[in-house]
């Protein structure tokens, strides 16, 4: 279980709160004496699920869990899902809508920093939304 | 030994007001008993507490001009900031000023900034340094980044400031000008800032610092415009456009002709932009020039000048110098060896709750449960800057429920209505 767990609800287009999560995020680990490694991969990971639930869904939460050995970041999301995982995981693979593009986002490459920022990660996805699991390791 | 720091509290001016405690970047200021109460450790000298302050209670402890006294050769060392606090007077002159009022010597920190310039631009051509490169130039910066980013630490640029660059080669030709002993000759900074102050004493990348003392400029401004009139000019000059450009914010980034650069300053614009950089998000970066003060070093808490009206006569000032590119390379002037950081540069772990994790995030959960009995406000009542941050002085230890007015105020409410009910309870033997 868990040594400590929190939630944060993230709203669809909500482009004004963009990155507060992970702010949070890294307010909460600065004060544990993990690598500054450990927390800039964290961020990463919390900032970019955090995008793609901004981005492409109808809202959603980021939940942090900090374990002994572990941040596991869960990202959950109702919405259109991700027709093609595979292909998400490319690199400047993108879906984001152009208006989205303009304003400097959608670039696709928040699923591949996931995965680059990440020990480990799982993604399942349905036409009902999708749910994006990442781990980092201490 | 406790962390020594320049800024300081005047406790009489204190009244205990909340302006403080709300600026702080690090949250290193509570009120307790009436008075403001710095958290040395967590203090980086930006002097944001010191600027908002609204009854000058917070000062920059700086060197008395009496340990000048101490030493037999005695060296200014001016940052450039000096240059655009006077009114009407030239380099020449300040620079000369300063030798009448008992400096045996002037040595510009704008021209060693400008050697600084030339190894900073080496050392990016070199490419070996973590991109965007961090200019180390501004302490406040730098220990922010100790703090809250230590990610960036790796990315710091591993080079003396042109302060302490100055220092390393005043001293040099000194000894050798002079015949003295390094310690009879003092080497003193003439300051606009607290966080410089700070650095001479607890080095950032250095074993010690050779700089002796440091004098802030509001100090030193009234004495300057004193000899200035009388003052015989003196061609002292050395600095060009690059290095007398330090001065405001982007002058930095302007020396190390990168066109992928960028300037923030502001302490507050610096941590989002610091934010962005930890993200990845600035990967396309080639350097990154941080300063704590809105202008840049002339909007020290030390200058005595208008940060606006001073950036524009540096800016006039440094148009009207040459752009010299090469410092020159006939004097004995340093190496890259030389102002190259020795030092690692560590994370600070001030924030940090406990070293054990499982504690810390026992410790977390019960901050965020206070949290929640808290009412949001971030009013600054209690002492505290945010409710988050009582919580969290709550479950240390060093605050109390009570503390919160709000908190306080219900329990007193309840009280009143718990006496008002046994008031009119009547003992059974009464009808």
């Amino acid at each position: 279980m868990a040594l400590y767990s929190k939630e944060f609800e993230v709203k669809a287009r909500d482009f004004d709160s963009a990155g507060e999560v992970s702010s949070n995020l890294r307010a909460i680990l600065k004060q544990l004496s993990l690598a500054p490694d450990i927390v800039r991969r964290s961020c990463i990971v919390c900032y970019e699920a955090e995008m793609n639930i901004i981005i492409h869904s109808y809202g959603g939460t980021i939940k942090i869990e900090i374990f002994e050995d572990r941040i596991r970041i869960i990202a959950e999301d109702t919405g259109p899902g991700i027709e093609d995982i595979e292909l998400a995981m490319k690199e400047g693979y993108s879906t984001a809508p152009e208006e989205i593009r303009e304003m400097g986002f959608g670039a696709g490459m928040g699923l591949p920093n996931i995965k680059a920022n990440s020990d480990f990660m799982d993604i399942k996805s349905s036409k009902d939304g999708t749910v994006v699991v990442a781990e980092i390791l201490f | 030994m406790t962390y020594f720091h320049s800024v300081t509290l005047d406790k009489d001016r204190c009244r205990g007001c909340t302006n403080c405690i709300k600026r702080c970047p690090t949250e290193a200021i509570r009120v307790r008993e009436g008075k403001a109460r710095i958290i040395n450790e967590r203090c980086i000298d930006c002097g944001e507490c010191i600027r908002v302050c609204p009854y000058h209670a917070k000062l920059a402890v700086t060197d008395s001009l009496e340990i000048m006294k101490n030493f037999r050769y005695k060296i200014a060392l001016p940052a450039p900031s000096l240059y655009g606090q006077f009114k009407d007077l030239s380099i020449n002159q300040i620079l000369s000023a300063l030798l009448d009022i008992g400096f045996d010597e002037v040595f510009e920190v704008a021209y060693a900034a400008e050697i600084v310039s030339k190894f900073t631009r080496e050392a990016l051509q070199k490419g070996n340094l973590k991109r965007p490169v961090i200019s180390s130039a501004c302490p406040a910066v730098v220990r922010l980044i100790q703090i809250r980013f230590p990610s960036l630490i790796d990315h710091l640029l591993n080079i003396c400031s042109p302060m302490d660059t100055a220092a390393i080669i005043a001293k040099k030709q000194a000894v050798k000008k002079t015949g003295l002993k390094e310690e009879e000759i003092g080497v003193f900074f003439i300051s606009p800032c607290a966080a410089k102050v700070t650095s001479i004493r607890n080095p950032v990348g250095l074993e010690k610092s050779k700089i002796d003392g440091a004098f802030s400029m509001k100090e030193i401004y009234g004495k300057i415009l004193e000899k200035a009139k009388t003052t015989v000019v003196r061609d002292l000059r050395k600095a060009t456009m690059i290095g007398v450009g330090w001065a405001n914010s982007g002058g930095e980034a302007f020396g190390t002709f990168t066109e992928n650069s960028i300037y923030v300053d502001g302490i507050h614009n610096v941590i989002d932009v610091l934010e962005e950089i930890e993200l990845g998000k600035l990967s396309d970066l080639d350097f990154f020039e941080g300063l704590a003060c809105i202008g840049g070093c002339i909007g020290g808490p030390l200058t005595v000048e208008n940060p606006f009206v001073a950036k524009n006569r540096i800016r006039k000032l440094a148009e009207s110098l040459p752009k010299r590119e090469q410092p020159p390379v006939d004097e004995d002037l340093v190496s890259f060896e030389e102002v190259k950081w020795i030092k690692k540069i560590e994370k600070s772990e001030v924030m940090k709750l406990d070293k054990d994790i499982s504690k810390a995030l026992e410790m977390m959960k019960e901050i965020d449960r206070t949290h929640k009995t808290l009412p949001g406000l971030d009013c600054g009542s209690c002492g505290s800057p945010s409710c988050r941050a009582l919580a969290e002085d709550i479950v240390k230890g060093c605050a109390t429920e009570n503390d919160c007015i709000f908190i306080l105020k219900d329990k007193i409410k309840a009280l009143a209505e718990e006496l008002n009910d046994l008031a009119g309870k009547k003992p059974p033997v009464i009808k």
